[in-house]
């Protein structure tokens, strides 16, 4: 793979992208509201279920917040590039636009995973990182090393778990030509993802961390903050991920075989 | 010699479709038990194209020109038979098969909606490995061929069909391929734009001696562009060879209107031995054979008081519609 070539065909993708979403001013505005008053209303709900506990599946309200931050950015991030690019992917199978992406001297997973980014995600990511560092400060969290790589590690690798999930349901598309829905139950299940997996009962502990493994996406990092993670936990998330990663790139191309374009 | 740059030996393609029966009723039974059944879309055709060649598909809707098209560049793998394109097998999608070919198609775009063409064709060039002085070199050469200009620096949702099917044209041969697919490409423009848009691609495939496989409806595109056309029929081919033999075979005979100085003459024509289709006073319409055209036309004015005459083809759009509804054309 040639990585420089890659590198300058996402920049000129973040270019195009930017300047089409800038072309709408009114609706970046109200989409930087929009997720302002989504964590404010997260934030608000999460003060509600702690009013009469001080303690919800054995977490503080302090390291709840944890959780709330790490999915306020994740949030970001799949508003910033998963939700404008992925949910394309069914627009581009119906209608058969896929066809010029498949026909670039490009990877067609990278194009169609990074072609467009919505700005106003960014807002999110940001309000996440300082809700992050406040939660550090609050919960005297030490800044070490070691803790810096693994947050890193475990971050990413949520990034990887969420993508591959999205991923994966939307290349089902080939077959299904319609799966909008899919999607959005994913999305449903990762509003989950902002309560400690604790606060759920045991069969639902199992579900959300086999079936759909969002117990991996924001306890796991949030566990590594807190210092309350075991190693064998981390290595396991790794372990999906790189599973997950490496499934949904196998399935794209499987299914590829199986594209049969939009007629004319 | 001319290399053969495309070619094509025993190709077949079906699909899987489900039908459905009409009413409430068919809906739940297709929704819980879909009746499939597998379709032949292509049917064991075999077919070379010569480096520089510019072939038309003719046939009618669904008759499989597209799938061919898609095929030849692709974007979908043949069910059995073989498929050479430039050296490559095209299903394998490699580099550098995928810079020696564009697909162009009438009703579907490439280019971004909310920005002018010009984003897009740095877009591509980056994607093509260009740099940023050479794309800039062929953007220009491109749009004086295609007479756009100030088009580049507009949204492309603001521009007309014509202005947008330049832009798109330009974002598919930024790249310079030597393979060209077009599917429709002139479909909705109104006549100046298609007449331009023809002009162009015969400019282009004078200048770099590309191929170009290309489908249309429109029978002006066919006959300006191709010198060879391919007849697809249900899937299988029915005529591979020149368009003029074609046109000869199906059009056999000529109408022509001649105007007699008098009435008497158009009698003494009428009586001549001629296929005489109408007469009305002066003016009679008798039919000939292409093959005999000149001789009989030199009999009549030899012998027969003529003021006038025209020579009448018959539409193209009514002679080559026949191929569309034909199994086989023996020429």
């Amino acid at each position: 793979m040639n990585f420089k070539k890659y590198l300058k065909v996402y920049k000129k993708f973040l270019h195009t992208s930017l300047a089409s979403e800038l072309e709408y001013k009114t609706n970046i505005l109200v989409d930087l509201i929009t997720a302002i008053l989504s964590l404010i209303g997260s934030i608000f709900l999460l003060t509600i279920f702690f009013q009469n506990n001080g303690y919800i599946g054995g977490w503080k309200f302090e390291q709840a917040l944890i959780i709330q931050a790490i999915y306020t950015i994740l949030n970001g991030i799949t508003n910033t590039w998963f939700n404008p690019n992925l949910s394309e992917i069914v627009k581009h199978i119906r209608e058969g636009t896929l066809d010029f992406v498949l026909l670039k001297p490009i990877d067609s997973q990278f194009f169609i995973s990074l072609k467009k980014i919505n700005p106003s995600g960014f807002l999110e990511i940001m309000l996440g990182f300082f809700l992050l560092i406040f939660c550090i400060r609050i919960n005297q969290i030490n800044l070490s090393l070691s803790f810096l790589t693994l947050s890193l590690i475990t971050i990413s690798c949520s990034i990887c778990i969420l993508y591959s999930l999205w991923f994966f349901i939307s290349t089902t598309t080939i077959w299904f030509v319609k799966t909008w829905n899919a999607t959005e139950v994913l999305r449903s299940f990762l509003y989950i993802g902002r309560f400690p997996l604790n606060s759920f009962s045991f069969s639902l502990r199992i579900f959300f961390s086999i079936f759909i493994p969002i117990a991996f996406i924001t306890t796991i990092p949030s566990e590594v903050f807190l210092g309350l993670s075991q190693s064998w936990k981390i290595l396991l998330e790794v372990i999906v991920a790189t599973v997950f990663l490496i499934t949904s790139r196998k399935f794209w191309l499987f299914a590829l075989k199986f594209y049969s374009s939009a007629s004319s | 010699m001319v290399q053969n740059i495309i070619d094509v030996r025993n190709l077949s393609k079906s699909f899987d479709i489900s039908s459905k029966e009409p009413g409430l009723k068919g809906t739940i039974k297709h929704f819980f038990r879909r009746q499939k059944k597998s379709l032949e879309v292509i049917r064991d055709i075999s077919f070379e194209i010569k480096e520089g060649e510019i072939v038309g598909f003719l046939g009618a809707n669904g008759a499989g020109k597209t799938t061919i098209l898609k095929m030849l560049c692709g974007l979908i793998y043949p069910s059995e038979g073989s498929i050479l394109v430039s050296g490559y097998l095209p299903f394998r999608r490699k580099e550098n098969f995928l810079k020696n070919i564009t697909l162009i198609m009438g009703q579907k775009q490439q280019l971004i909606w909310d920005l002018p063409p010009i984003e897009s064709f740095y877009l591509n060039a980056s994607i093509y490995d260009l740099d940023k002085l050479e794309a800039k070199k062929r953007i220009k050469k491109l749009s004086e061929m295609l007479e756009i200009d100030e088009e580049l620096f507009i949204p492309v949702r603001k521009l007309s069909l014509g202005q947008r099917m330049k832009s798109e044209l330009l974002a598919a041969l930024i790249h310079e391929p030597n393979i060209l697919f077009l599917d429709e490409p002139t479909l909705g423009l109104d006549i100046n734009a298609q007449r331009n848009l023809r002009k162009f691609l015969q400019k282009y495939n004078k200048e770099t001696n590309a191929t170009i496989c290309l489908t249309s409806h429109y029978m002006k595109d066919i006959t300006s562009l191709c010198k060879r056309v391919i007849c697809v029929h249900e899937g299988a081919i029915s005529y591979d060879g020149k368009l003029d033999l074609l046109l000869k075979k199906l059009s056999p005979v000529k109408e022509i209107l001649i105007v007699c100085r008098s009435e008497e003459d158009a009698n003494k024509l009428e009586n001549s031995g001629f296929t005489v289709k109408n007469k009305i006073k002066n003016e009679i319409t008798i039919k000939i054979e292409n093959n005999s055209i000149t001789s009989s036309l030199k009999t009549i004015l030899n012998n027969f008081d003529i003021e006038d005459l025209f020579i009448n083809e018959p539409p193209i759009d009514e002679v080559i519609g026949k191929v569309l509804i034909k199994k086989d054309y023996d020429i």
